[in-house]
């Protein structure tokens, strides 16, 4: 190892990037979306609607489709989730509505993915606007977080006719939308032509560059609003845990997506030759698969449990499989090889299974590399919150919640994957928003009425 | 191995399926390329006088399509030929000529003059064809002119036209049944009255297929304007299949030669017709949609069938399902089935709840146990089959036929025993005497 660590930018032909970082799947055309929808079998109190943590109304929708009515079926869908558009495109359907379709006992669900894909699109494509805000409560909410918990959030109250102010600390909103989801998974700058679609309901104030802890206090929101919903999302990710991980060629996995995904040209973004991914998530397969077609020739996922214990569903480790990503199993990261200052190699400690405790083997193995991704988790840092000082509970190192997404704080909600209990899923951070609307709504709702008198 | 070889109305043909009358058998070239592939005869396309009809240059044909644009209707307002007579009966005969095996039948539609049908079979009968058939069932267009249908649907001109055709011609007569009456048996009396050797049907079904809501017009339609067409293909097989058992059964038409025709897909398809009570079948859309070759299938399939059931020869099993055709007041009210559902090809669809929930009789149910589980409530289930027509899964539901057991919605032993309306004491007319069904 003796070489300089080989990590630059441009390894594809010029023109070959598009096609690399083209769309997973290829949108239905009309008959494709008819055929499709034809397969729906209208179920009785269906199990995919079950199945949906936002109970997108998924056999109506679908029906709608059949008669060829798509602008009325996205309204269906956005009706239960306004971020229909984005959770079509990155729920992992196989371990949700999909996969409790009642024709997966004929092996093949309803692809209703793709089919809520076919209908957001086309409202998408109609530039129509079929939301109002509501009638004025004279009402005032902080939403704190732009991602899908915070949007939803907002959304839902101006409709209900309050008056929302939208903080991020970002200069984009969208959240996760925007930064963290594969490139291939949301093209043509769909996250920001939704957050445009979002905020046109009207009655919604996006103020981007507004940290709360740093720029805004949540005492200063709960004084100047009527009620605070914390959709902050998880900002640190765990250590490795291993001796000197701060060497260059070394990083999180998310930081690198968040390049990948507001690079304005990806041939000018460098990626290893050689690269290890470590975890086991959705978000390693992401990392690993992304970095592999930016050109990198190696890529090893390393994950130190088996396949069916990885948060990746059976359909990403697919993806990374038929990606070119070799899935290690069953290792976990032991030391890292280090040569000026770059890594070289990390060194995997083989795991066993004894009785459900992991144990080291005590082989090792080294893998080479030149670039090392980290996607062990995103852990919540409440830091901002010190403003509450200290009044708000946490659970598990996440915002307690109640069923409503209520805090221990009378006036403040929270949702999305800053709250204790999620999935770490756009779709759940959608319905978070939702219900602490509703909860939010209700409880100022007396005061309006009472006003009103 | 099966024999397909007939002979209907005194026509030999070597299998019973013919194309019938229509833009498939219009010309030498298509009714070579039909002879080529298999087909046991042709009726060729309706021959009318000189001169030729006209047809519109817009759309002739619309459709019913289910999912991925499979034809389950099909619909068209063209004429009879509208090339000259001439050139038709020339090509008839050439073909008749260097195909003798297949049978060869004409079809025609002039005006309702003695004289006008006089002479087109004249110079029919000149093509060495072997048969006609008189087409009293085009329902768009020719009925304006006081043809096709127009006379269709008036039995006495039925019966009189088939009786000039008969005075004037050797040749076997078939006439043509429009579907668009009130009660089949009485223009197929007709036809019998006036000596046809036999009836084919049916023709079109009168129909607007759809309607254009930016127009506003019928679907498709002639710059703006539409008129009714006539409907054929798969969705017009039951009603088809009805009419034909009605003349099979009939005292007055019973014997009378059939070709069954409508919505004749596969060898089923016609094997259903045959059994009650047709000879030959005859087909359009399938070949419209699909091409001549289908016919490969539908013998190989007719033969295989056969000979499953050992059946040498049509004859053997034409006609076959007729006696088992009844009147309803001859069913046997104590006759008692109930749905039972598998639970190991159950999907928990749920449809069959819902259907039965809404619409008909609560019994089947969603929950069991506090879990998703459908199961027939034999205490509410009246046999009534919705469950097993909405069901998803073939064979999932079906139906048990109660024996010697307690029918536990209405507490009576069903013990095998047969008693129909006629002796039902819910019948304020019933006779004590038994009408044993037909
Ligand atoms: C790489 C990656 C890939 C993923 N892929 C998928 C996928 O394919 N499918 C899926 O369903 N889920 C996926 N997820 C998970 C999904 O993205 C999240 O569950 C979802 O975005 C959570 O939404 P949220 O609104 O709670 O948080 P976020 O989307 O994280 O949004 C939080 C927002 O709050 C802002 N914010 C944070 N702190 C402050 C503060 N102090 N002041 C002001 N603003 C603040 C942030 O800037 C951000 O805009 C993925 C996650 C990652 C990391
Ligand atoms: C385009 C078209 C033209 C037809 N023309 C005639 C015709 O000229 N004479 C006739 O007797 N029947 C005509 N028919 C009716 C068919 O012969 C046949 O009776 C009817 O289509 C039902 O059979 P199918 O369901 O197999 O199509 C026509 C049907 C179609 C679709
Ligand atoms: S479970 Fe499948 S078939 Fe049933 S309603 Fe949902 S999508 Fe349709």
């Amino acid at each position: 190892m003796t070489d300089a660590p080989d990590v630059r930018p441009g390894r594809l032909a010029p023109g070959a990037y598009d096609q690399a970082f083209a769309d997973l799947h290829d949108p239905f055309d009309g008959h494709e979306a008819r055929v499709a929808a034809e397969r729906c079998l209208f179920c009785h109190d269906a199990p995919c609607v079950t199945a949906c943590p936002t109970s997108i109304d998924i056999p109506l929708f679908i029906r709608q489709i059949a008669t060829g009515n798509p602008l009325g079926s996205a309204r269906t869908i956005l009706d239960s989730n306004i971020v229909g558009g984005m959770s079509a495109r990155v729920c992992p359907t196989e371990t949700l509505c999909e996969e409790a379709c009642v024709r997966m006992h004929e092996g093949k669900p309803v692809e209703i993915g793709r089919l809520q894909r076919y209908a957001t699109d086309a409202l998408m494509a109609s530039g129509r606007q079929p939301y109002r805000a509501g009638a004025p409560t004279g009402k005032r909410v902080a939403v704190v977080g732009a991602g899908p918990a915070g949007l939803s959030c907002a959304h839902k109250l101006a409709t209900l006719g309050h008056a929302v102010t939208l903080f991020d600390a970002k200069d984009k909103g969208g959240g996760l939308n925007e930064y963290g989801i594969a490139a291939y998974k949301t093209v043509d700058g769909f996250a920001q032509a939704e957050v445009d679609f979002i905020l046109g309901v009207g009655n919604i104030a996006l103020k981007t560059g507004v940290r709360l802890g740093r720029d805004v206090t949540l005492a200063a929101l709960r004084a100047d609003f009527d009620a605070v919903f914390l959709g902050l999302g998880l900002d640190a990710t765990n250590a490795l845990g291993v001796d000197g991980e701060a060497v260059s060629g070394v990083e999180d996995a998310v930081g690198f997506i968040a390049r990948l995904r507001q690079a304005a040209d990806l041939s000018s973004l460098p990626v290893g030759r050689r690269v290890v991914v470590i975890g086991g998530g959705m978000t390693a397969v992401d990392a690993a698969v992304q970095a592999k077609r930016l050109g990198a020739e190696e890529v090893t996922i390393c994950y130190r449990r088996g396949a069916e214990q990885m948060g990746a569903s059976l359909y990403e480790r697919e993806l990374a499989q038929t990606s070119g990503v070799l899935i290690r199993h069953r290792v976990r990261p032991h030391r890292l090889i280090v040569e000026g200052g770059a890594v070289r190699a990390v060194e995997l400690m083989r795991t066993a299974d004894a009785g459900g405790k992991l144990v080291d083997t005590g082989e090792t193995v080294v893998v080479p590399c030149d670039q090392l991704f980290k996607a062990i988790g995103q852990v919540f840092v409440p830091t901002d919150l010190d403003g509450a000082g200290g009044l708000l509970e946490l659970s598990g190192g996440r915002i307690a919640v109640d069923e409503d997404r209520k805090t221990s704080l009378p006036d403040v909600w929270a949702g999305g994957d800053c709250a204790a209990g999620g999935r770490d899923l756009t779709v759940v951070a959608v319905e978070d928003g939702k219900r602490a609307a509703v909860a939010i709504d209700r409880a100022l709702r007396p005061a309006v009425a009472a006003a009103a008198e | 191995m099966a024999d397909l070889s007939v002979t209907f109305a005194g026509i030999k043909a070597p299998n019973p399926f013919w194309l019938a009358s229509a833009p498939p058998t219009d010309k030498a070239y298509n009714v070579e390329r039909a002879f080529r592939a298999g087909w046991g005869g042709v009726v060729w396309k309706t021959l009318g006088e000189d001169p030729p009809i006209v047809n519109v240059s817009g759309p002739r044909y619309g459709a019913i399509h289910g999912p991925d644009r499979r034809i389950i209707g099909f619909n068209n307002i063209e004429l009879i030929t509208d090339r000259p007579l001439d050139v038709n009966l020339r090509e008839i005969k050439e073909v008749k000529r260097r195909w003798p095996d297949r049978a060869m039948v004409v079809s025609l539609m002039v005006p309702c003059t003695e004289d006008s049908w006089k002479s087109i079979l004249r110079r029919v009968e000149e093509t060495e064809a072997d048969g006609v058939e008189l087409n009293f069932g085009c329902p768009h267009g020719m009925s304006e002119r006081g043809m096709g249908s127009a006379v269709g649907q008036v039995p006495e001109y039925v019966e009189m036209v088939t009786r000039w055709c008969k005075q004037h011609s050797r040749m076997p007569v078939i006439v043509k049944l429009t579907p668009n009456v009130s009660n089949i048996l009485r223009p197929a009396e007709a036809a019998r009255k006036g000596g046809a050797d036999a009836v084919s049907l049916i023709n079109t079904v009168n129909s607007i297929m759809g309607v254009d809501l930016d127009a506003m017009a019928p679907a498709p339609h002639t710059g703006g304007k539409g008129t009714h067409g006539g409907m054929c293909g798969p969705a017009v097989k039951p009603i088809a299949l009805n009419m034909v058992a009605e003349i099979a059964r009939s005292a007055e038409t019973r014997g009378i030669a059939i070709s069954g025709i409508g919505g004749i897909e596969t060898w089923r398809d016609a094997a259903e017709y045959i059994a009650l009570g047709a000879g030959t079948v005859q087909v359009c859309t399938a070949a419209m949609v699909y091409g001549f070759r289908i016919v490969q299938e539908m013998i190989a399939g007719l033969e295989q069938f056969m000979d499953e059931k050992g059946y040498a020869r049509i004859e053997d099993f034409s006609g076959r399902a007729v006696p088992n055709v009844t009147d309803w007041q001859y069913l046997n009210l104590d006759y008692v089935v109930k749905a039972r559902i598998d639970q190991d090809s159950c999907i928990q669809c749920g449809r069959c709840h819902i259907a039965c929930e809404d619409t008909s009789h609560q019994a089947i149910t969603a929950m069991k146990d506090g879990v998703r589980h459908f199961e027939v409530i034999d205490e509410e289930c009246v046999g009534c089959n919705l469950c097993v027509t909405v069901c998803p899964v073939e064979d999932c539901i079906t139906m048990e036929t109660l024996v010697d057991t307690v029918d536990k919605r209405t507490g009576r032993m069903v013990d095998g025993s047969y008693r129909n309306w006629t002796q039902h004491p819910n019948n304020p007319m019933a006779s004590a005497k038994l009408e044993p069904a037909e």
